[in-house]
């Protein structure tokens, strides 16, 4: 920066980001105390699945995306099968699909109660971190951690561990699980459905900032139930269409900034929210019976532009994921086969499902002997991106009288309020370069 | 100030799964956390104190210029620097690079040289650096992570297990996939850890934790798994997580070649031409591409 601008010109710099996943970075640019420049910059290096995947086949699909992220492996683990069997034709059997869920469900319990406790209410008592949130709220803490185990738990019974689980395939699982198995977390989950109902309380009492934006949220919606692993996408301006057509409607874009791509709505070019708050905004009503009566008693009103609110979402989908797990427990009867049967063919395939931080999207050409052609991997955060750098552009005006080192944490705080996900933002510039 | 030890856990290419192991151990992570003082843990913790370190956990392998010094500084401020996971003891999925059609995958990684930066190879920790203890695994195991923490806080040398997933597999009371079910499995030459978990999930196990000690990779590429699947099938098998590691690094590069399909590795990597895998690591042999 020249030396005649010092006085004029303010840089703000939040050289590492905490208590996100993934390494992230900002920059934030002032002159005269007038926002110039506001960079989510985010320098995590990128890993190039989409490259390693070309050549491999169908089969190790899923164990190699799940790599991407150790928070939500089931995510990409689940969107991964989903589209090759698109690819390949195969029907999945009512009862497989219900375990999914159900494994899903283990997944946004194990994440929600993560970013909840130990990431994100840390910021609303001036915390640096959960461990040390939890000398002033034991019980609370505790609580969290007991229902992150009870999530993990569910991921290590059904999917053989928590982190990177084993037992997702293509067409179903490798092994069903036996009855007992899954029985014997009904107790756990029958505790943690309570548990959740007094977290989301909790944190529904937080004192929110005073921020709202009217945001077009995007998620998947479901006719019959609340959308976790199948819909059409849906924005709150009442688009909605298969999931098939996604790629028409949002695009990604390069900035050079990041080491992730940004997408954004088509052909308007505009940024969009993803996450918990964008699926209790769209699909509200279909919340299971003690998360719709907790919506009630919290006072939840749609539409809720806070981002910091999210933390009132996330809790309120654990009360969900814990009822609906808790019913899939108690029904659970291991009848059939684990996995539907296949030939392998070519073919092209894609699947939209939703990750415990939103909307994940995949696509796979698949050769007639099962190798893969061409994959594409579109994240949560890296659609949350560009959103979160606008939301800093309206937060910022209002804060830059302040010092710098308030403003930074301000700025984090509300990064942190995404649960962003930046080592799954990271790993998809080899794509970009594949087009041109 | 504190006077507990002072815990780092820092992160290069990788997905988090390790470092969140830590978070996992939800029934003993406030004991941790008045056991030892953590001093600087980006994905915990806001507070983010200054060197040194007594123990610092290190998630991820070396993919740039940038990390490389980094890890160099991250060294010397650290009394004992810990290996967390396939990232960092073998370079982890992404050394599949260290193996790919160079020029290929150049034309494909550099066409916005502007933008990324990134080297062409994928590299463990031990390559750049003296390490005092490797933690195998994707992800690692949270008790052998536990394990490790305790010992380095009682004075004495991490014990984990060295021997294959065989061991532990008979007697969780697996059936053996092979014997049974016919399936290519990497147990006998992998490294214990997991608890052996794939194989009580009616598949073959395929390799997280890395090569087991001494393993026989003759025996298992020509007899277990080439009757089972092709040769190319069988190179990727031992290339996924652990492509990196010495042994699968070798014994899946003469898969490759028998399948007529050679990739041999980064010439950064190879110490003269024909060879499988660097004799030694920490040469500093590599070089960049940007």
């Amino acid at each position: 920066m020249p030396d005649d601008r010092r006085d004029r010109q303010r840089s703000i710099r939040v050289p590492v980001l905490t208590r996100v996943e993934g390494e992230g970075a900002l920059l934030v640019q002032l002159r005269d105390n007038v926002l110039t420049d506001v960079q989510l910059a985010i320098y995590e290096p990128p890993r190039f699945f989409e490259s390693f995947l070309r050549g491999r086949s169908f089969d190790e699909v899923a164990d190699i995306t799940a790599r991407i992220c150790g928070i939500c492996p089931v995510a990409y683990q689940m969107t991964a099968v989903q589209a090759l069997e698109a690819a390949l034709g195969i029907e999945i059997a009512a009862p497989i699909d219900a375990l999914r869920r159900l494994i899903y469900c283990g997944e946004w319990i194990e994440s929600h109660s993560l970013h909840v406790h130990l990431l994100h209410a840390p910021d609303f008592f001036g915390c640096d971190s959960g461990i040390e949130l939890a000398k002033r709220f034991p019980a609370e803490v505790n609580r969290g951690l007991r229902m992150k185990k009870f999530g993990n738990r569910l991921l290590e019974v059904l999917g053989g561990r928590a982190i990177h689980p084993v037992n997702i395939a293509v067409g179903g699982f490798y092994r069903l699980p036996r009855r007992e198995e899954l029985h014997s977390l009904i107790p756990d989950f029958q505790w943690g459905l309570q548990a959740a109902i007094e977290t989301a309380r909790w944190v529904a009492g937080l004192p929110f900032p005073d921020f709202e934006i009217p945001y077009d949220f995007v998620a998947l919606s479901h006719p019959d139930q609340y959308a976790i692993t199948a819909g059409q996408v849906t924005t709150s301006d009442g688009m909605r269409i298969p999931m098939t057509d996604y790629e028409q409607h949002f695009a990604e874009v390069q900035v050079p900034h990041s080491t992730s791509l940004q997408s954004r709505r088509m052909p308007q070019g505009t940024e969009y929210f993803l996450g918990p708050l964008a699926r209790l905004n769209l699909n509200c009503e279909q919340l299971s019976p003690a998360a719709a009566r907790l919506r009630d008693e919290v006072g939840w009103r749609r539409p809720c532009g806070n981002p910091y609110r999210g933390i009132v979402a996330r809790a309120i989908e654990m009360v969900h994921a814990f009822e609906e797990a808790l019913g899939l427990l108690q029904s659970y009867r291991p009848l059939g086969k684990p996995r539907s049967e296949f030939e392998v063919r070519a073919g092209e395939g894609m699947a939209v499902t939703e990750a415990p931080r939103g909307l994940i999207f995949h696509r796979y050409q698949v050769s007639s002997d099962g190798l893969i052609e061409f994959a594409k991997i579109v994240p949560p955060t890296s659609q949350n991106q560009a959103q979160i750098e606008a939301d800093l552009r309206q937060l910022l005006p209002t804060i830059v009288h302040k010092p710098d080192k308030a403003i930074a944490t301000e700025c984090e705080q509300l990064i942190r309020s995404y649960d962003p996900c930046i080592s799954c933002a990271t790993h998809f510039l080899s794509l970009t370069i594949q087009r041109q | 100030m504190s006077t507990l030890p002072k815990l780092a856990v820092a992160k290069f290419a990788s997905c988090d799964g390790c470092q969140l192991t830590l978070l996992h151990a939800e029934d003993e992570l406030l004991a941790i956390a008045d056991a030892v003082h953590i001093a600087n843990f980006a994905e915990a913790s806001s507070r983010l104190e200054p060197a040194p370190y007594d123990i610092t956990l290190v998630e991820g392998s070396i993919t740039t210029q940038k990390d490389r010094r980094r890890i160099v500084k991250l060294r010397s401020d650290s009394k004992y620097l810990i290996t967390i996971g396939a990232c960092a003891t073998a370079g982890g999925i992404q050394a599949l690079r260290n193996f790919a059609d160079h020029q290929d995958f150049l034309r494909a990684v550099y066409a916005r040289p502007d933008y990324i930066q990134s080297l062409a190879t994928s590299t463990p920790i031990a390559a750049h650096v003296k390490v005092d203890f490797e933690l195998r695994g994707c992800p690692i195991d949270k008790s052998q992570l536990l394990e490790v923490i305790a010992s380095l806080l009682a004075g004495h040398r991490p014990r984990t297990s060295s021997e294959c997933v065989c061991q532990p597999c008979k007697r969780r009371g697996t059936v053996c996939v092979v014997v049974a079910n016919n399936q290519p499995c990497l147990g006998p030459v992998t490294q214990a850890g997991c608890g052996a978990v794939c194989p009580a999930f009616d598949r073959g196990c395929y390799g997280c934790f890395g090569p087991a000690a001494q393993p026989n990779m003759l025996g298992l590429s020509d007899r277990l798994l080439q009757p089972r699947m092709d040769r190319a099938q069988s190179a990727r098998f031992l290339q996924t997580f652990n492509s990196y590691a010495p042994e699968f690094s070798a014994a899946g590069q003469r898969l490759w070649q028998l399948a007529g399909q050679p990739k041999p590795l980064h010439p950064s990597l190879a110490s003269s031409p024909g060879d499988t895998h660097p004799a030694a690591v920490g040469q500093g042999k590599e070089t960049t591409e940007e």
